[in-house]
């Protein structure tokens, strides 16, 4: 028996196992799709997930049925937090839903198939290069998709900038309008606080080729996170200046302020 | 009885007021050409000659063992002489040398399958040009001249180059990136581009160029077959891409669907299956022996004073990001369907071990 069937049967509940089986993954007869997604890799860790998410984290979700039961959607929301903890948050929260389940599959940046073990894993778990020709042909495919605009300048950003929006890329917005495409905006509020970063040793960066090397504590703070879901909202397939895509990418922009704000009104304290 | 008269009745029809005219002289050679073209006919159909080269590869004994039937086949290799059987000519010759224009002459080349590239893992940069480069270009310039229709050229998918962002399933339209990675797989990329100016320049020489993914099986000895078989194989600590795998016998029945069915243009081969490297080991009873990942510089400076054939240094990238190819233009162009299940050509390898 090999470790990944061994870790399965020993750590993936029944009722987890069901609740995954609902989401009726395409994968070819080994369990692996052509973007890396593994099924029992994606159950050994969502189990392993559910009490990061639920005790450790203590999500808590509001507005998640506006991620439509089927068909193209891309879920666009604020990055935070130096690792990649907010689009697992986010996908485990569409993925465990009650009512119509669904594994988005997440956009990470460029430099993570380069990290050893970290790219290989969070492909195995759904995420996907943030490559325009993936996102196209995922949208042909009908799947939810997890972007963050901002990419590495906003999981980068120092704990002083924090909840401050930074520059939207365009491209998300292009693929909407291409593949009529409704774009669900999401604000997340909780992840800024779990690896507050002070600094970024840039010359190690350059050195390790990767985009930053925080000065932060060796710890993972259990800030309680908040996921407000916004409304779809839909984009006519027009012929467009950058300028007029800009103009509409500060609507989405607008829209995850809104819902960030909201939450950083519900929360009573970093923990609460 | 009805072929013999049709020839006549028709050219009564068409000229009539000449038939009559005609000398004795001339009328015997009339119904002499006539009888001629008869026995003609009833001579059962001339196979087609098809030149496969590369004969000493699995490969092209597969391809050369569906089509033996059917066609003349005459096998060339510039490695080795190879004995196929009595009525397969073969032939050990170098593309690049004068003398292998004599068989274009001696044969009537109805097609060239021509399968015998040097691998990516085998001999010296400077011999793999030569032979991959320098002899398909005389291999296309004689196909060339004379006349040949029907052309298939093995290439690799490899010419797309392993790179952190490669999206999944590459198209054929994809740009060609090995070059730009390693020096050492120029060849791969300059025969793809020599073979597609052909294609468009000569139309008429029908070039069918095939992108498989990895050809594994029995008999292959490409570097990922050689790592399947091994006990032991190198793998880059942290990194396990996506992987796709055709079996031998499978990618013979798109060489040989290709051949029959004559439809240019540039083509991925590939199946709708996929798996990670280090899982693909473990189905085949291979132990992964990991070698230090970073600094990038690092594996490339290992494997390079390891020298080993099965995984060259130049290779490394393959086996840390993947190169998966979209092969549904393929298919639904040919027909073609996979049979060989991943289950079943790995329970292969893991059987020849134990």
């Amino acid at each position: 028996m090999s470790l990944k069937s061994f870790l399965k049967e020993k750590l993936v509940p029944k009722e987890l196992d069901e609740q995954l089986d609902r989401l009726n993954k395409p994968v070819g007869s080994l369990g692996y799709d052509p973007w890396g997604f593994n099924t029992d890799t994606n159950k050994i860790v969502m189990s392993l997930f559910s009490g990061i998410y639920s005790k450790y984290f203590r999500v808590e979700t509001s507005g998640i049925e506006h991620v439509p039961d089927t068909g193209p959607v891309l879920i666009v929301a604020n990055h935070s937090g130096q690792l990649p903890i907010d689009g697992t948050l986010i996908a485990y929260a569409i993925a465990t839903r009650k009512k119509k389940p669904r594994l988005p599959r997440a956009m990470i940046e460029r430099f993570f198939p380069t990290v050893p073990f970290l790219g290989n894993f969070l492909n195995q778990v759904g995420a996907v290069l943030g490559d325009p020709v993936n996102c196209a042909r995922m949208l042909e495919n009908g799947e939810a998709i997890v972007v963050f605009p901002e990419g590495v300048r906003g999981s980068g950003k120092l704990f002083k900038d924090r909840y401050q929006l930074q520059r939207f890329g365009t491209g998300f917005l292009h693929l909407a309008m291409k593949h009529n495409t409704p774009i669900v905006p999401v604000g997340v509020v909780g992840c800024e606080e779990t690896i507050p970063a002070f600094a970024n040793i840039k010359p190690l960066a350059e050195l390790l080729n990767v985009p930053y090397v925080p000065v932060a504590l060796p710890f993972i703070f259990p800030a309680k996170v908040r996921l407000n879901f916004g409304k779809p909202i839909y984009f006519e397939n027009e012929d467009l200046t950058e300028e007029q895509v800009t103009r509409r990418v500060e609507k989405v922009k607008s829209a995850i302020n809104d819902l960030i704000a909201k939450g950083l009104d519900e929360r009573k304290g970093i923990f609460e | 009885m009805s072929t013999e008269t049709t020839p006549v009745q028709t050219n009564q029809t068409d000229k009539p007021s000449k038939t009559t005219k005609l000398s004795k002289k001339a009328s015997t050679s009339i119904r002499a050409t006539i009888n001629k073209r008869v026995a003609d006919r009833r001579k059962p159909a001339r196979k087609k000659t098809v030149m496969i080269t590369g004969a000493a590869g699995a490969l092209a004994q597969q391809v050369i063992n569906r089509l033996r039937d059917t066609h003349n086949i005459v096998a060339v290799d510039f490695r080795k002489l190879t004995y196929h059987s009595d009525d397969i000519a073969s032939y050990k010759i170098d593309f690049t040398k004068r003398g292998f224009e004599d068989l274009f002459k001696h044969y009537e080349f109805d097609s060239v399958i021509h399968l015998g590239r040097i691998s990516s893992s085998e001999e010296t940069r400077m011999r793999r040009y030569n032979a991959n480069v320098l002899g398909t270009q005389k291999l296309l310039d004689l196909s060339h001249k004379y006349g040949i229709s029907n052309v298939i050229v093995l290439s690799t998918y490899h010419v797309y180059g392993a790179s952190p962002y490669n999206p999944a399933l590459i198209e054929e339209t994809a740009p060609l990136k090995a070059a730009e990675l390693t020096r050492d797989l120029v060849d791969s990329v300059e025969l793809e581009n020599l073979a597609n100016i052909y294609l468009w320049r000569y139309p008429d020489l029908n070039i069918t160029i095939l992108r498989p993914c990895n050809i594994v099986g029995p008999g292959v000895r490409n570097t990922i077959s050689s790592l399947l078989s091994s006990d032991y194989a190198p793998v880059l600590m942290g990194f396990s891409p996506i992987m796709q795998f055709i079996h031998i016998d499978d990618m013979a029945d798109a060489v040989s669907l290709a051949h029959k069915e004559c439809k240019k243009g540039v083509y991925n081969v590939a199946t709708n299956d996929w798996i990670a490297y280090q899982d693909a080991l473990e189905y085949c009873g291979c132990t992964a022996v990991p070698i230090p990942s970073i600094p990038p510089a690092l594996p490339k400076f290992i494997t390079g004073l390891l020298s080993l054939k099965m995984f060259p240094s130049y290779l490394v990238n393959y086996f840390k990001y993947p190169v998966v190819i979209n092969g549904e233009n393929f298919n639904k162009t040919f027909g073609f369907k996979a049979k060989r299940p991943l289950k079943e050509i790995f329970r292969s390898y893991r059987e020849e071990k134990e």
